[in-house]
């Protein structure tokens, strides 16, 4: 996976921050992609357009709060395809995971900023900042986890599951 | 080396006998819950994998769906949802459906109506479902694919976690209550200090607590990033369920070896009643410092998942019989379910607070967060009984939210400034 990076160093960007509850009496993807990160940076779209950026990068205690998962959704259906954060909240976590949205833990989030290309191997736990030609480890994914993500999500996942029982 | 109660329950839901803390597991579920906020997309994930099959919901009694967010219909979409809900309720006799008029706030309603019981594995597509820890149950929050998922399998994956064990020793200072507990102990390790963790109340105070002390200590547990709340279970949760004519479950306790990934005593004797400031849970200080402050509020809710429950509106109603909600002030209060409001009703706690200028709606997660039924201007501030005060969570993004228990929320609701009772 490649792709540029937008940044946002704030800890603790909840879900209220990243879809605003007023927005969950629908839930259709474009609709909640509309309002993605509302709360937090009303020109969040306008400043990815112009980055052209598809790598969400955020302080700790990313995705705390609720267990919408519109929150992951709206950053899906915006164009988001890889977060990156030292710490993610658990119950968004696992939604991202459920929805094939890779969630990358990555302690040194000083090492990226707005702009940067990044060159993800999730398999090889390997990330590379092409921008200023460093590479880092990245924690492997858990088997159980790449299986949910191999299949693109757990809907796939259970689906076989259902047809083997 | 034994085991917690945490890792207990979830390994009997297990297929395998030897998994611990740091395994991930595809656990058999013994109930699962959605609101309307959630249910409608759980629905379409549901559709989804038994599509081309012929399979249908894994249990007609297992599945609770309470619309009671943004209920009673706020708007049009919010209709929309409740009706995707409903429609699905019925076409697949899903026998834990309560339609409007019955439902209430949902970790209120499920307890009361005995739908979840000591030992069962929990999961509901709301955050708060960390709340039935506190009857010895495995419960947590998950998303709408998960729910959707243990619709049609009646499973879910799980990484069993490790815990934090508390303590909680002294005697408690006048007002304090385990909502005050509980933000103290966030205010301790942060609204990250247990992320992936179970968080386990032990200690005599734990012990001599009320069951709607101990919900709302459990509903808190995802303030701190907690995987899930428990207490062991014991005479006063028999009690509870034996109250209910429940006399069918499974007790699990942790072993006295059981290996802790952290231990934290709490020496309550100097613990004041706590007031987490904007916009984080994390934020509380104790009355003494807030009172002097005169931090004057445009509204204060008295209600929620959190701290709904009768307990909590006969202590408010105490303090405020015979008293005027401030003039500057909109005193709402929202009982937990239909049964709390009418014996609200009963027992004159809502003529108190009608005669003292206060409002009382029907059971609604509503302003909690910033649904409807009380939402804040752009630059009001709140005081509320609810569990979280991020920004914007109860109206315009630019409004402020204060938390803390029912008692602080009556008395500032008596005085126009955060206070205590013990000050008035």
């Amino acid at each position: 996976m490649k792709g540029i990076v937008i940044k946002y160093n704030e800890k603790n960007i909840n879900t209220d921050l990243i879809i605003p509850a007023r927005y969950l009496n629908k839930s259709d993807p474009e609709h909640l992609a509309k309002h993605c990160m509302e709360d937090l940076d009303p020109n969040f779209h306008e400043k990815k357009r112009k980055l052209d950026a598809t790598i969400l990068v955020g302080g700790s205690n990313f995705g705390s709060g609720s267990s919408r998962e519109q929150a992951p959704i709206s950053l899906k259906a915006a164009g988001i395809k890889c977060v990156i954060a030292p710490t993610f909240a658990r119950i968004f976590f696992r939604n991202s995971i459920n929805i094939a949205l890779p969630v990358i833990e990555f302690s040194n989030i000083n090492e990226f900023n707005s702009g940067d290309v990044l060159q993800i191997d999730l398999d090889e736990g390997m990330l590379i900042n092409q921008t200023t030609d460093k590479k880092f480890d990245i924690k492997k994914v858990p088997k159980f986890i790449q299986e949910i993500i191999r299949q693109n999500g757990l809907v796939n996942f259970a689906k076989k599951k259902l047809t083997e029982n | 080396m034994g085991l917690t109660i945490s890792e207990k329950i979830l390994r009997d839901h297990s297929q395998n006998p030897h998994v611990v803390a740091g395994d991930y597991i595809l656990a058999k579920i013994d109930k699962c819950l959605a609101n309307d906020i959630t249910a409608p997309i759980a629905i379409e994930v549901f559709k989804e994998v038994v599509k081309g099959t012929n399979k249908g919901v894994f249990d007609l009694d297992r599945i609770i769906l309470t619309p009671d967010h943004f209920t009673p219909n706020k708007d049009v979409a919010s209709a929309n949802q409740c009706k995707i809900m409903k429609d699905f309720a019925w076409k697949n006799a899903i026998s834990n459906y309560f339609e409007q008029g019955r439902v209430g706030i949902e970790h209120c309603l499920i307890p009361e109506q005995g739908l979840v019981r000591p030992g069962e594995l929990f999961i509901g597509a709301d955050s708060h479902t960390c709340t039935y820890g506190a009857l010895g149950a495995f419960s947590t929050g998950v998303g709408s694919t998960d729910l959707g998922v243990a619709m049609a399998l009646g499973k879910a994956w799980f990484k069993i976690p490790e815990s934090i064990k508390f303590i909680y020793s002294g005697e408690l200072k006048k007002w304090v209550s385990g909502k005050d507990l509980i933000l103290y102990t966030i205010g301790e390790i942060g609204v990250d200090g247990a992320t992936y963790k179970a968080m386990e109340f032990t200690g005599e105070i734990i012990d001599n607590f009320s069951m709607a002390n101990r919900f709302t200590m459990c509903n808190m547990a995802i303030e701190a990033g907690g995987k899930n709340g428990i207490i062991n279970p014991d005479a006063v949760t028999e009690q509870y369920l034996r109250e209910k004519n429940i006399n069918q479950y499974k007790i699990y306790k942790s072993d006295d070896d059981a290996e802790y990934f952290e231990t934290i005593s709490v020496e309550c004797g100097e613990i004041e009643p706590q007031v987490a400031f904007p916009h984080l849970p994390e934020n509380s200080r104790p009355i003494s410092e807030v009172n002097d402050m005169k931090i004057h509020v445009d509204q204060v809710v008295i209600g929620s998942c959190t701290n709904g429950r009768l307990e909590d509106l006969k202590i408010a109603a105490k303090i405020i019989e015979n008293n005027k909600i401030n003039p500057n002030i909109r005193c709402i209060v929202i009982p937990g379910t239909q049964e709390i409001y009418l014996q609200a009703i009963k027992k004159g706690y809502v003529r108190t607070f009608i005669e003292s200028g206060a409002i009382v709606s029907t059971p609604t997660c509503g302003p909690c967060l910033g649904g409807h039924m009380g939402i804040l201007a752009k630059g009001e501030k709140a005081l509320s009984t609810t569990n979280r005060n991020f920004k914007g969570r109860m109206g315009h993004v630019e409004s402020e939210v204060y938390l803390s228990s029912p008692a602080t929320a009556a008395a500032t609701a008596l005085k126009g400034y955060i206070t205590s009772p013990e000050y008035l």
